[in-house]
């Protein structure tokens, strides 16, 4: 992955530079990632600590990884952005913010950011990630942002649930879907602006949030401040920043970003032969299950011996029931302990004492669900570049 | 007065919902730039008003240079409405099949 150390070098500068009104772009250093054309600038701006940089208008900001060996919440500084359309709402003031909530509603709301606020609060640690979270690794290599495995972060959101908004409203019988819409925008008004949807009942189950509070603070602008949706368990896609804007429809959205992006196949395992176009698509929507071995880069030297390795899982909210762990290819495995429950849809951390042999070790981690689901051999492939959740595997020399 | 705006909008962001003022974030200058090559102004021309150029410099190297960025291309004017003159499409893409 990437090395710790370019990380420390930029930490001098994040204490420098931490403001909102750093204008100068700081050539920190670069990081590969491991895949062709994987070169990446690591780039500091407001309110974060150094980033893999994606692209810089709209801004996108990658996790470099080793952060997320440091515990099971990523820091807000560190969390990754990622964004569709160029205008954002950079000059929003949180005095004037005002959240509509309209549509098929017998009482329409605007509710301001202290009105919000004043609402009782609940809190849920849950995993945002992007939906081309990998993309990098797929083989063959698809368009869209070619990311690492960064694009992925656990918080503790705080905020009020959908569901007492909605009930505020009072939601019309007849009513289908709820839309989203957030204040960032478009350059052209001839691009889709970026608008998502959830059905009804999952709208109001409870859990999707309105969150105004992240790991004790106010959500980083970049992460929507002064208010996102939080949907556990769901890809990032439908965790709308800025959101400002909440319509109650009594049809199933069909604009853009629902209709025709952000789909994946509709096949059993939602993937497809490589290469090829699925004949069906649905929307995507719960993460596949995933685990990372997160102490040990690819390519480290290790000595030969006992030593503990360290890692996360995490899934679409069934919770992990296991986490196993092989340093021989894959040919044994042998369960680690999990950490603290952090609820289930939380980063699951969990560790294993190992004793390795020396030579060129294969490590690998697999994540059993609750539910009984499991993490494929090999990668399963979509032209989009979603899901991924095969076994990771870390090659390491040992001495 | 610089100072005192700066001040007065780390406390907004930082803290706390008393909030006194916009938050007016700024972006790092934007420094990824397009390689040279053929028509390079007809790409900034096109491309630049909606994103930055490091959206084409980090796509995969694909087999199949010109079918992938003539997809690209085809996919910002369809799907994402950029109004690209015909007449420089084809300049588009053999300016990104020939430098990317």
């Amino acid at each position: 992955m990437f090395d710790r150390r370019d990380l420390l070098k930029g930490a001098g500068f994040a204490a420098l530079a931490a403001t909102l009104h750093s204008t100068r772009a700081l050539a920190l250093d670069t990081v590969t990632l491991p895949f062709a054309n994987g070169e990446r600038p690591l780039v500091k701006y407001p309110q974060k600590r150094p980033m893999i940089g994606l692209t810089s208008r709209p801004p996108q900001l990658e996790t470099p990884f080793a952060i997320f060996n440091d515990g099971p919440i990523t820091p807000n500084n560190a969390f990754f952005v990622r964004y569709h359309l160029s205008d954002l709402p950079y000059n929003l003031d949180p005095d004037k913010f005002t959240l509509e909530v309209k549509g098929k509603v017998d009482k329409p709301l605007k509710l301001s950011l202290k009105d919000i606020r004043k609402m009782k609060a609940t809190e849920i640690v849950a995993v945002a990630q992007c939906s081309g979270n990998s993309r990098g690794f797929f083989e063959p290599r698809v368009a869209g942002g070619q990311l690492a495995n960064g694009a992925m972060g656990c918080a503790r959101w705080r905020g009020v649930p959908l569901k007492a908004v909605l009930e505020m409203a009072g939601v019309q019988s007849g009513a289908k879907q709820v839309t989203f819409g957030g204040m960032d925008g478009p350059v052209s008004d001839k691009t889709p602006d970026f608008v998502k949807a959830l059905d009804i009942a999952h709208a109001s189950d409870g859990e999707v949030m309105l969150a105004y509070g992240m790991n004790g603070e106010d959500l980083p602008f970049l992460n929507g401040f002064p208010l996102r949706l939080i949907v556990p368990g769901y890809y990032g896609t439908y965790w709308v920043k800025h959101l400002n804007e909440i319509t109650v429809v009594d049809n199933v959205y069909d604009g853009f970003w629902m209709k025709s992006a952000y789909r994946i196949p509709d096949t059993p395992d939602n993937s497809i032969e490589p290469g090829t176009t699925p004949k069906a698509t649905i929307p995507i929507n719960r993460f596949t299950i995933r685990s990372f071995i997160t102490s040990v880069p690819d390519g480290a030297k290790l000595k030969a011996g006992r030593t503990t390795l360290r890692g996360i899982a995490f899934d679409g909210g069934k919770g992990i029931k296991e986490v196993q762990v092989s340093t021989d290819g894959g040919k044994s495995w042998v369960s680690a302990r999990l950490g603290k429950d952090l609820g289930k849809y939380a980063f699951r951390e969990w560790k294993l004492p190992v004793k390795l042999a020396a030579g060129n070790v294969e490590l690998k981690v697999r994540a059993t669900g609750n539910g009984g689901e499991t993490q494929p051999d090999t990668p399963r492939w979509n032209p989009a570049g979603y899901l991924r959740n095969v076994v990771e595997t870390i090659r390491v020399s040992v001495a | 007065m610089q100072r005192t705006v700066l001040l007065a909008v780390s406390f907004a962001v930082g803290l706390t919902a008393a909030t006194a003022a916009p938050v007016n974030y700024q972006l790092p200058d934007e420094v990824a730039a397009f390689k040279p090559g053929p028509d390079l102004e007809v790409v900034k021309g096109n491309c630049s008003a909606c994103h930055s150029a490091d959206y084409i410099k980090t796509q995969p190297p694909m087999k199949d240079k010109k079918g992938f960025w003539q997809a690209e291309v085809t996919k910002m004017i369809k799907v994402y409405g950029a109004p690209i003159d015909d007449a420089d499409v084809g300049k588009i893409v053999d300016y990104l099949a020939a430098t990317y």
